[in-house]
């Protein structure tokens, strides 16, 4: 069983939905970032996303874009984020994912990008642009050790979710919404009948649902349909806004509460 | 050369190409693949196509002798594809009006497009007139700037202009917001991109639709000349245009093709968009195809005078074409691309696109090669009027 899939379902035995939390590496600050991501997985992260910025983020809107601007402008490359998922995993067994636009892989090396993440301490990696029909040429070798997980969205039909599911490996990366990233304020009876449908497809991985959520309701209203939540936006947008980072971290724990009383 | 047949049915020119967008718009992308393969061989379709190319867009355009630009060089004969006599100025429309078809036959009542120069925006906003359809066009703030009679044109036509501020706000920029729109509106849009660039099946149904310049210059030729020409020159930026005039010359080995990438400030410096002369493979924008980018896989900031031009990536087609050697990738700077108006203006009375320019300025070094039995066709892509500003800024004082 994958080390992902086995710690999620280590946290859903305690009655609790997973918390995935994602931070672009090296925002905002380069020196102080694995300060940052250790307090948040003391709030109550119970996985941790590690976004590689890149410079056209098309999957992306506005918040994770100007983040991913900002890391770049902090001059953070691949070898900052493997040294960030180094100290990270060091302090915390909880599981890092990476998530990164193919092309910054590609031009490392897709094997050595492989060999070096794995041994950096992360267990899984999200590539938004590469969907399963590039999957086996992207791929070409496998993916080491490290658990590729593979997203659905609402327009995806039933044999893909089948395929996607059995291809992916952590976990499956329910997206809620027909968009990009970014906050949402209520979803709507399409998303939640949607996230049903899904939730009956995929059988072999877990689910987690992420895109949009940004408040403990959110996260009440998909429990019933998801192994756990991966919250992005609210937590970049919340430092963008310059709050202070004791109001970020509250956002990260009023989240964490939600994910317990199922 | 005979077995020339791609896409294959990965939707790859060798190992360029591909789909690689999020999983979002995978099933559209899927979908416009199907609808295309059925109604490209439909005669009710290709009935309405071919009318609307004849009596709104004007075609077939002429395949012009130059006569005192052939003089000038005293070496082999000059022909010009007349592309700036399309409809709204540009090939662009070829396109446009190939994908408005298809997108009513989708049912979708949106239409977005990206544009550098405008004259996608502007071929797009034409025929979202012409059926009544709403018109959206992305396009970075730098390009409304130094485009702005297009702009002003979009407008008019009744589209949307929405500005883009991200990155170096050019093509590049527009292209990566109207990619985020059709994500996310992807059930009632329809995007119309504008070159052979994107994921499949967009790089093979914007070739298709191009296709018509070299079909057409082909029947031309034979015609006036009663051979095919030797040297076939088109400027390159996404690669429509370029692949419009080759494709049908593919197999026809005896023809030498050659695509004309922006040089920019020169390609010694880093202000140029020369993909293909100095770039190396990447994914980007939904393809794998030839980028400039980075040690660190990131996008460069590219530069060109012409908008049209201004991309960091071109179609994957003519990465292999280029990997192949069935096309010859050459560059111009924006002061030889500015020589060229110049010289067509003055001896032909023709003023070029900044973007079909920089075919125009190949022949300072393709000429002095040729000989005078042979038969050299340039593509005038475009009309430049919309460049009028930028000339003026540039040439402006010498002209007084």
């Amino acid at each position: 069983m994958s080390y992902i899939n086995n710690y999620i379902d280590q946290i859903n035995k305690r009655n609790r939905k997973a918390l995935s939390i994602f931070l672009t590496a090296g925002f905002p600050s380069k020196n102080n970032f694995v300060d940052l991501a250790k307090s948040v997985l003391d709030s109550g992260a119970d996985l941790f996303e590690l976004g590689i910025p890149f410079s056209d983020p098309l999957a992306d809107g506005p918040t994770i874009q100007a983040s991913s601007k900002a890391a770049l402008d902090n001059g953070v490359t691949l070898k900052d984020v493997f040294q960030y998922s180094h100290e990270i995993s060091s302090y915390s067994p909880k599981p890092i994912v990476l998530m990164g636009y193919a092309n910054p892989i590609k031009k490392y090396g897709i094997k050595n990008f492989l060999t070096d993440a794995y041994n950096s301490g992360a267990k899984g990696l999200i590539v938004p642009d590469i969907p399963i029909n590039e999957y086996d040429s992207f791929f070409e070798y496998g993916s080491e050790q490290l658990e590729v997980i593979l997203l659905t969205t609402p327009t995806s039909p039933e044999e893909r979710i089948k395929s996607i599911d059995e291809k992916s490996s952590g976990f499956v990366y329910c997206v809620s919404i027909v968009g990009t990233t970014g906050v949402q304020d209520t979803f709507s009876v399409e998303t939640i009948d949607n996230i049903k449908r899904t939730r009956t497809i995929v059988k072999k991985n877990k689910m987690l649902i992420g895109f949009g959520i940004s408040k403990p309701e959110h996260i009440k209203t998909f429990s019933p349909y998801c192994d756990g939540v991966i919250v992005a936006s609210a937590v970049i947008k919340s430092i963008l806004n310059k709050e202070s980072k004791s109001e970020t971290l509250k956002i990260i724990s009023s989240l964490s509460d939600a994910c317990n009383s199922l | 050369m005979k077995n020339y047949n791609y896409p294959d049915l990965n939707g790859k020119y060798g190992i360029y190409g591909g789909k690689y967008v999020p999983e979002t718009l995978i099933p559209a992308l899927e979908q416009l693949e199907s609808e295309y393969l059925k109604i490209k061989n439909d005669p009710e379709f290709l009935y309405e196509y071919e009318e609307l190319q004849r009596e709104y867009n004007g075609r077939p355009t002429p395949l012009t002798f130059a006569k005192r630009l052939t003089e000038h060089y005293g070496k082999a004969k000059i022909y010009l594809k007349r592309e700036d006599l399309c409809h709204t100025g540009a090939h662009k429309l070829n396109n446009a009006i190939g994908q408005i078809l298809i997108a009513k036959r989708l049912g979708k009542k949106r239409i977005i497009a990206e544009t550098g120069a405008g004259q996608h925006g502007v071929a797009t906003a034409t025929v979202c007139a012409k059926f009544g359809l709403q018109c959206i066009v992305y396009m970075g703030e730098t390009d409304i700037e130094r485009q702005k009679p297009n702009v002003f044109r979009m407008k008019l036509l009744g589209a949307e202009v929405r500005p883009v501020s991200s990155g170096s706000r050019t093509l590049k920029d527009a292209t990566n917001e109207a990619i985020r729109d059709w994500v996310t509106n992807v059930n009632d849009t329809h995007y119309i991109i504008g070159s052979v660039v994107g994921p499949h099946p967009y790089p093979m149904i914007v070739r298709d639709f191009q296709s018509v310049i070299g079909t057409e210059t082909k029947e031309q030729i034979i015609k006036k000349e009663n051979r095919l020409p030797d040297y076939i020159v088109a400027c390159v930026g996404g690669g429509s245009n370029a692949i419009g005039i080759f494709y049908p010359f593919i197999k026809d080995e005896s023809v030498s093709l050659i695509g004309v990438e922006a040089a920019g400030f020169g390609i010694n410096t880093n202000k140029h968009c020369a993909t293909l002369t100095l770039g190396e493979p990447g994914i980007f924008q939904g393809m794998n195809t030839y980028l400039l980018q980075d040690p660190d896989g990131q996008i460069s900031e590219v530069h060109s005078i012409s908008a049209g031009l201004d991309y960091p990536g071109v179609g994957p087609e003519h990465s292999l074409l280029k990997d192949i050697s069935r096309v010859k990738y050459f560059s111009a700077t924006d002061d030889e691309a500015l020589k060229g108006i110049d010289l067509l203006t003055k001896l032909e009375g023709i003023l070029p696109a900044l973007e079909s320019a920089h075919a125009v300025a190949h022949l300072e070094k393709l000429m002095p090669e040729t000989n005078p039995n042979e038969i050299v066709v340039v593509n005038v892509s475009g009309r430049g009027d919309k460049d009028l500003a930028t000339i003026i800024n540039t040439l402006g004082d010498e002209k007084k």
